[in-house]
């Protein structure tokens, strides 16, 4: 797990060889991403500056690239943790000005243990009823794009007619609906009520 | 690490969200995706940040099974097009000091749908306001929803309304006369040509009768109105439950007559329920059964009743 983690960003390309990105790609969409409201949960437990956490979201996520390159993980769920915590770990080392005990209960969450657990039922059978509640958690503008995007099925032209909009507008409305609906599908999951 | 309250997090996040806008659109080119690849492979970053959103906005392609095909057949207005709006308002009002009056109701109609489903039929349909309409067996209704108005015709069947609350856009729906005005709300609605009931399960709905008599809704209450008269009746949150368990395809009877039961099936099934006679009308039945199974139902009644069933293709005659 160390070695995984320890991969220096700059081997990344010299590699060349390993894992296909195709490959890595689709791992990490299956596995790793239904696994992101517990490692906000665990994110934000243990870091004290909730700014900071989407950040560290992304390095996490990060390392899991540059570790899986090398080899796809069997287990996603220790595997994630493990490299959260040990990001977590170096963050303090690095910057002293954060106590020790910032990092808190690291093992009394338990979060590495090998169970692969129920967490990948996350994609499956209630794929939709989670996609409708995170749907339904976005703001009005947002909602409307993603409902005529990917219900209605209309092109840019068509929404820019039916809203009274831009399209340039349009555009802009759907970057962002992916990016609220990606973080209500992944990140909060009110739905989900799963706690690591 | 944070500057200027910009993360860089969010400052890659907003980049591949704008990638992944562009890949969607169809003007997409080859070269495009020779530039994509080369900020994808900039940074391990940049890769992440673009699957984490692609596999969400990919994932929502699922949604499309939510959409209801518009069945033009059954409206009686003629299609309205809506591409007038996107000439923009001052645009449209050259138009209309062009065309005249007449193509300037035509132009300024907001946009009308309608939606049916047959006999047995049962369609969900969700609007842009995150409103939801789940429409029962043989069922029209117009909706005319834009950013300023949303109402609803139900013309014929039944159907329940889950409405997403906007107090400065109000949620109209109006069936045999009568108008009912959501204030935030989860509420059924089945008529016929003379009877109409509203039955409240959540929040509040305004009643306002053709006849001009308003009335507050509250959970529980059950608006009848025959003709002109209404009636305002309290239902136990169980009953009004089984009200609706043709949302999940079944019908469900608590000691209800078989007169009701039989034309509770009528509405779901081509093939139609007869009482022969009219003694067997008040026999009592108790169970649940799926809405379109009137054949299986009819064997229960034949054997727990101990009636005659004939079975005779497009009816089903019952008598002692």
């Amino acid at each position: 797990m160390d070695d995984a983690t320890q991969t220096g960003r700059n081997d990344l390309r010299a590699s060349g060889v390993g894992i296909p990105m195709s490959e890595v790609k689709a791992w990490f969409i299956r596995e790793v991403l239904p696994l992101e409201t517990m490692l906000m949960h665990f994110l934000r437990q243990n870091w004290r500056d909730a700014n900071e956490v989407a950040d560290l979201r992304q390095e996490v996520y990060v390392r899991i690239y540059e570790a899986a390159q090398k080899e796809i993980p069997e287990a996603a769920k220790p595997f994630v943790f493990a490299i959260a915590r040990n990001l977590l770990v170096d963050r303090v080392r690095r910057e002293r000005i954060i106590p020790i005990d910032t990092v808190t209960d690291l093992d009394a969450l338990n979060i590495a243990s090998t169970e692969a657990g129920p967490d990948r039922i996350v994609m499956g059978r209630d794929a939709l009823r989670r996609l409708r509640a995170a749907l339904a958690g976005l703001p009005q503008e947002l909602r409307e794009i993603v409902i005529l995007r990917k219900i209605e099925g209309l092109s840019r032209q068509q929404i820019a007619a039916r809203l009274g909009v831009t399209e340039r507008t349009v555009s802009r409305r759907i970057a962002e609906s992916a990016r609220a609906l990606a973080d209500t599908f992944y990140s909060d999951a009110v739905e989900n009520g799963r706690k690591p | 690490m944070s500057q200027l309250g910009i993360s860089p997090a969010a400052g890659i996040e907003s980049s591949a969200a704008q990638w992944l806008e562009r890949r969607d659109h169809e003007s997409w080119s080859a070269s495009d995706e020779t530039e994509f690849d080369a900020w994808l492979n900039e940074s391990p970053a940049h890769a992440v940040a673009y699957w984490r959103l692609e596999g969400i906005w990919s994932t929502a392609d699922r949604l499309a099974v939510l959409r209801v095909p518009e069945l033009e057949n059954v409206t009686p207005m003629p299609r309205r097009r809506w591409w007038p709006l996107a000439i923009g308002m001052a645009a449209g009002f050259a138009v209309i000091a062009a065309l005249g009056v007449a193509a300037a109701h035509y132009i300024l109609q907001p946009h009308e749908r309608s939606y049916a489903t047959d006999v047995g039929g049962r369609e969900s349909v969700t609007f842009a306001d995150g409103s939801v309409i789940e429409l029962n067996t043989n069922t029209v209704l117009r909706a005319r929803m834009t950013s300023s108005e949303r109402t609803i015709w139900l013309d014929r069947g039944e159907a329940y309304f889950q409405v997403h609350h906007d107090g400065a856009h109000p949620f109209v729906v109006f069936a045999n006369g009568h108008r009912i005005t959501d204030l935030g709300t989860k509420f059924r609605i089945r008529r016929d040509a003379a009877h109409l009931e509203v039955a409240l399960l959540e929040g509040r709905v305004r009643f306002d009768a053709a006849a001009g008599k308003s009335s507050l809704l509250m959970p529980g209450d059950v608006a009848i109105a025959n003709g002109g008269a209404v009636s305002i009746a309290r239902e136990p949150a169980e009953e009004l439950a089984e009200e609706l368990s043709w949302r999940r395809g079944v019908l469900v009877f608590k000691h209800r007559t078989l007169a009701d039961v039989a034309a509770e099936f009528n509405r779901y099934n081509q093939k139609k329920i007869v009482l022969a006679d009219v003694s067997v009308g008040g026999l009592k039945i108790y169970g649940t059964f799926r809405t379109v199974d009137v054949d299986l139902f009819a064997r229960v009644t034949q054997h727990a009743l101990g009636l005659n069933v004939d079975n005779e293709g497009n009816e089903i005659v019952i008598s002692r």
